[in-house]
């Protein structure tokens, strides 16, 4: 993980510990300067890049951007659009315009009901957080099969891995369909083996993709990998 | 400050039934990460208190008219559990628990910084698993170390503790005891790197000269479980790399 000190130690702070004195310093996110004094805001890394101090949190809610790729549920239906739990502090609004097929105003309902799992992209996040989804797109449509499991958003890049490394051999161990969501909800598709694992993969990354010994805990896990098991 | 009558609360030695000295604090544990379902969670066991603080969101603030334009409302529910003292206690909200579910959420909402999600809520749940006077001070503790470990922007941790007087005497962290015959209870949020005051209530009476030997007796006890809650939120990811 990039960390922008390398070599360094890397410093656990937490909301309101004082982490350096502010002059001729740049505040990041998860910082803020107080009385020249910079200090954190969340629990997390502290991180120095190019005279920038910031925090990186080990725990943080999905905030969400334009072009993401996201897990999302139906929450509210109503006559012309949907409401979406995005796993964010704000709704999704997919409206029927938006939407794959040609939906007629109150018609809604016959396409997507309350707990349906679309695989969509956020159109656009306005200054007050109202976020518009698509499902116009390649890939982007409902997800009538599979199941739907969660990692911390902090740890997304863990799951993925350089250049989509660690989630190609989840998908080569388990024979399954993977799909992250930025929004931090995995999609997991295959037979009962292949999903029953990929939750234990999942839940590793949960509990221990910060810490040092994951790729080792990974490696013994993949050993129990059905593909393993069968040959 | 719910009995009468010639208790003695104080030895011919000048200590505290229990032993403590009058500046003496109960020993305070706290574990962060406790519950796997939460966003965050924190437990805090403080003297014979047991406290558990669950953090759900930022998430959608429902009912819709609950929501604020500019900021997050915090949503805390405070309550005990019916087996946390030797009287059963009826389950459900009463009037006690509406006050401090009402205290806390307005001394969390001046530590966590509301305006980063605006048109959401915070959703704190703190039950007292088991309750030993100080149950509201275990409880905004607790709070503050599960909303750090959510990943909650805060401008400091808050820390509850209390004193109150007893026979005269100004104490530091009154026992149950304490809190039912003494003569003052005094507990207070403080913001421990700033020295800010968070919330103050005070039940009895206190001269100025026992407020400000009561308040030094808070900060620093605080002082000293602010220690115990960083090194909560340390130890539980301890190993990490980032």
């Amino acid at each position: 993980m990039s960390n922008g000190q390398n070599g360094a130690e890397l410093r656990l702070v937490t909301p309101g510990m004082a982490i350096g004195p502010s002059a001729g310093m740049r505040v990041g996110s998860g910082a803020l300067a107080q009385n020249d004094t910079i200090i954190a805001t969340r629990l997390g890394w502290v991180k120095h890049l190019n005279n920038t101090v910031s925090v990186d949190p080990i725990n943080s809610a999905y905030m969400p951007r334009s072009g993401d790729l996201i897990v999302a549920t139906v929450a509210e239906v109503r006559n012309n659009l949907w409401f979406m739990n995005i796993n964010g502090p704000f709704q999704g609004l997919l409206p029927m315009s938006l939407a794959p097929w040609k939906v007629e105003f109150g018609a809604a309902r016959q396409h997507m009901g309350i707990g349906d799992v679309v695989l969509a992209r956020v159109q656009e996040v306005d200054e007050c957080h109202n976020v518009v989804l698509t499902m116009k797109g390649v890939g982007l449509r409902r997800l009538n099969q599979g199941s739907v499991h969660s990692v911390p958003i902090t740890h997304i890049e863990r799951l993925r891995g350089e250049g989509n490394a660690t989630i190609q051999r989840l998908r080569d161990a388990c024979d399954c369909r993977i799909i992250v969501g930025e929004n931090g909800k995995v999609w997991v598709d295959g037979d009962a083996d292949g999903i029953a694992w990929a939750r234990q993969a999942i839940d590793l990354v949960h509990t221990s993709g910060h810490k040092k010994s994951f790729e080792a805990e990974l490696s013994a896990l993949e050993n129990n990998a059905p593909k393993n098991g069968d040959a | 400050m719910g009995g009468y009558g010639d208790v003695k609360l104080l030895r011919d030695d000048g200590l505290r039934l229990d032993g403590r000295k009058l500046d003496e604090m109960r020993p305070v544990t706290i574990e962060a990460g406790i519950l796997p379902a939460a966003d965050g969670s924190a437990m805090v066991t403080h003297g014979l208190n047991v406290a558990v603080a669950a953090v759900y969101g930022p998430m959608e603030a429902h009912p819709r008219k609950i929501q604020r334009q500019d900021r997050a409302v915090i949503d805390v529910r405070y309550n005990m559990a019916p087996f946390s003292t030797s009287d059963r206690i009826r389950p459900g909200f009463n009037r006690r628990s509406r006050e401090i579910s009402k205290v806390t959420a307005e001394a969390l909402e001046s530590v966590v910084l509301v305006e980063r999600y605006p048109r959401s809520k915070i959703r704190v749940e703190i039950e007292i698993l088991a309750a030993e006077a100080g149950t509201r001070c275990a409880g905004i503790t607790a709070a503050s170390v599960a909303l750090a470990d959510a990943g909650i922007p805060m401008r400091d941790l808050l820390v509850g503790v209390a004193s109150g007087k007893v026979e005269d005497i100004v104490v530091l962290d009154l026992d149950k005891a304490e809190d039912n015959y003494g003569q003052a209870d005094l507990p207070v949020g403080i913001l421990p790197n700033t020295g800010e005051i968070a919330f103050l209530q005070m039940d009895g009476d206190l001269s100025p000269d026992e407020y400000n030997l009561a308040m030094e007796y808070n900060f620093k006890a605080a002082a000293e479980i602010h220690e115990i809650m960083v090194d909560a939120l340390k130890r539980r990811y301890e190993g990490g790399e980032n």
